[in-house]
């Protein structure tokens, strides 16, 4: 694990500082962060989308310095808040809500993903 | 869309005659007494999928499956000679689940050079033979030989591993897959192992869903909301047409469109599409491990080609994406209202950050799908339950649904009646083809 130059408070890059407000989206599994999704206003959804989507291209650029199999910590709270950012965009871009519309109860659990 | 042409008999449907036109029965969905018919006909005597051998990399590398549904618990090993083996995962002393972790419900993986019992430590290999016996003088007459696993019948098909819970199998799995295997044989399966699992108690029979995903008929409505309001209003002008449609009985196949990824015009999606060049359809720009497809991916060699999705009977689904993953649905039924829903996505392993977070966007995009889809299923199914309407209408784009439900009805049919199964359609496209 290698260690880049400064890192927040919360361990993002230090060039992502502007997103350190958004730090409780940095969540480890799937089912965290759509857990938060659905528990969080759309006011505040919103918001976080308005600060990290117009960040995308500078975080995809950043990220892609290092080798996937080998990121450092604070690369992959990156990923992970981008991560986040890929659950709220459906709430924020079209369902204008945090469920999506007509789901009722069914739900899909994540019992299977990748580590990073 | 443009128009995509039919066979010469006008539709799919009537390309293969004896399939029928006519309105179609769905008590095959909401009945108890033909959901235990079924179960005899159809899952105790099948060939089904229960995973994939990169579940068991290594010689000793083990995982468990709990089919609720039949009362039973899996074993599957892979055995010093490479062999993918299973059993059923019962102690022989005196019945004990040999292999769990925790909670004896619960699935697991791991792997190890013996499995050893809880209970008495009693000790098998991982050929199923029983190898130690404590206290063994205890006993009387142990004829340990005979005190192995109980095996299952196992085999492998392209990296998938099927079960057939029959003492005796009617058919190999090779015989059993017939074209649709095949046809399919030689697709890299392998080389796409980053999977993601989801699954989903769904309260409608497990016939209702795959019918939700052999017609793509209500795409343009039900999933309406997922384009922008420009591209939903030309879709649902369009509505869909299949590119090609295959009835390999029992098995079947719909090959559809893909003018998604990318889109022609960025407008056509969402921003966060056009920010990871990645959507439904998978990441935009593909890997490069495909190289010539099988014939039966892409039957009709259209450049607009986007997806193939492929029913492997009775409850196995394979959605190969031109974009190079792939995608299966596993549809486990719990009861004639209730089944166990999986779906896994399979991806070739990203090359750099950006890859794994377009991969994450199509897994997401395909979870917002399902739960619409899984929504309406128990809206349907508690309206069959009222019995009000007894039949159905299917257009041609639902053919595959028509098909999966005569080929259910027809197997119990032959296995009630102790015939051999007969699909006479395929016989009537088989003697027009030649
Ligand atoms: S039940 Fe397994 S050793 Fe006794
Ligand atoms: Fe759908």
């Amino acid at each position: 694990m290698t260690m880049t130059a400064e890192t927040t408070a919360s361990g993002l890059p230090a060039a992502f500082a502007d997103l350190e407000p958004f730090a409780g989206w940095i969540l480890e599994t799937q089912p965290e962060r759509y857990g938060r999704r659905l528990s969080t206003s759309m006011a505040e959804m919103q918001a976080f989308y308005d600060a990290a989507f117009p960040r995308l291209p500078e975080i995809l650029a950043h990220c892609n310095v290092f080798p996937i199999d080998d990121l450092p910590d604070d690369v992959k709270k990156l990923m992970l808040l981008v991560f986040s950012l890929v659950e709220v965009s459906f709430p924020v871009e079209i369902w204008k809500q945090g469920r999506v519309p007509d789901s009722g109860a069914a739900a899909m659990d994540c019992v299977l993903e990748p580590p990073l | 869309m443009a128009k995509f042409p039919k066979p010469s008999e006008g539709s799919w449907t009537e390309h293969y005659p004896g399939l029928g036109t006519g309105p179609v029965s769905y008590e095959d969905s909401y009945s108890a007494e033909f959901y235990a018919r079924e179960q005899e006909a159809v899952f105790l005597k099948t060939w089904l999928n229960i995973g994939r051998v990169e579940q068991a990399p290594r010689v000793g590398s083990y995982f468990t499956r709990e089919l609720t549904w039949a009362k039973k618990s899996i074993l599957v090993v892979k055995d010093k000679d490479g062999t993918i083996r299973a059993f059923h995962n019962v102690c022989r002393h005196r019945g004990n689940k040999l292999v769990w972790d925790d909670f004896p419900q619960e699935e697991t993986s791991g792997s190890c050079r013996q499995f050893t019992c809880k209970y008495h430590a009693w000790r098998y290999d991982l050929d199923g033979s029983l190898d130690f016996v404590q206290q063994e003088s205890e006993f009387f007459d142990l004829d340990k030989d005979n005190l192995g696993l109980v095996p299952v019948a196992c085999e492998v098909w392209e990296g998938f591993i099927f079960i057939n819970l029959a003492k005796e199998p009617e058919q190999t799995l090779t015989e059993f897959l017939g074209e649709m295997g095949t046809g399919l044989a030689g697709y890299p399966f392998g080389e796409m192992h980053q999977k993601y699992t989801f699954k989903s108690e769904i309260n409608s029979n497990w016939k209702l869903f795959i019918d939700a995903f052999v017609e793509f008929y209500h795409a343009p409505v039900l999933h309406q909301k997922q384009s922008t309001p420009e591209e939903a209003a030309k879709l649902l002008g369009h509505g869909f047409e299949g590119l090609h449609y295959e009835l390999l009985s029992p098995h079947s196949m719909v090959s559809s469109w893909g003018g998604m990824s990318p889109p022609k015009d960025p407008k056509m999606v969402k921003p966060m599409e056009n920010a990871l060049r990645s959507g439904l359809f998978g990441p935009w720009d593909s890997p490069d491990v495909v190289g010539d497809l099988p014939p039966l991916v892409n039957p009709a060699e259209h450049r607009a080609w986007g997806v193939d999705s492929f029913i492997v009977f009775p409850n196995f689904m394979i959605l190969i994406w031109e974009r190079q993953w792939y995608l299966t649905y596993h549809y486990w039924p719990l009861a004639e209202n209730k089944h166990l829903f999986e779906v896994s996505l399979y991806f070739v392993p990203p090359k750099n950050a950006a890859e794994r977070i377009q991969q994450e966007y199509a897994v997401a995009v395909t979870k917002e799908f399902a739960l619409q889809d899984a929504n309406t299923l128990e809206a349907t199914q508690t309206m069959l339950e009222t019995r009000v309407v007894d039949t159905f209408v299917l257009n041609d784009q639902e053919i595959l649904c028509r098909h999966h439900h005569a080929v259910v009805k027809e197997e119990v049919r032959a296995h009630e009646a102790g015939t051999p199964v007969n699909f006479p359609w395929n016989r009537a496209s088989a003697a027009a083809n030649a």
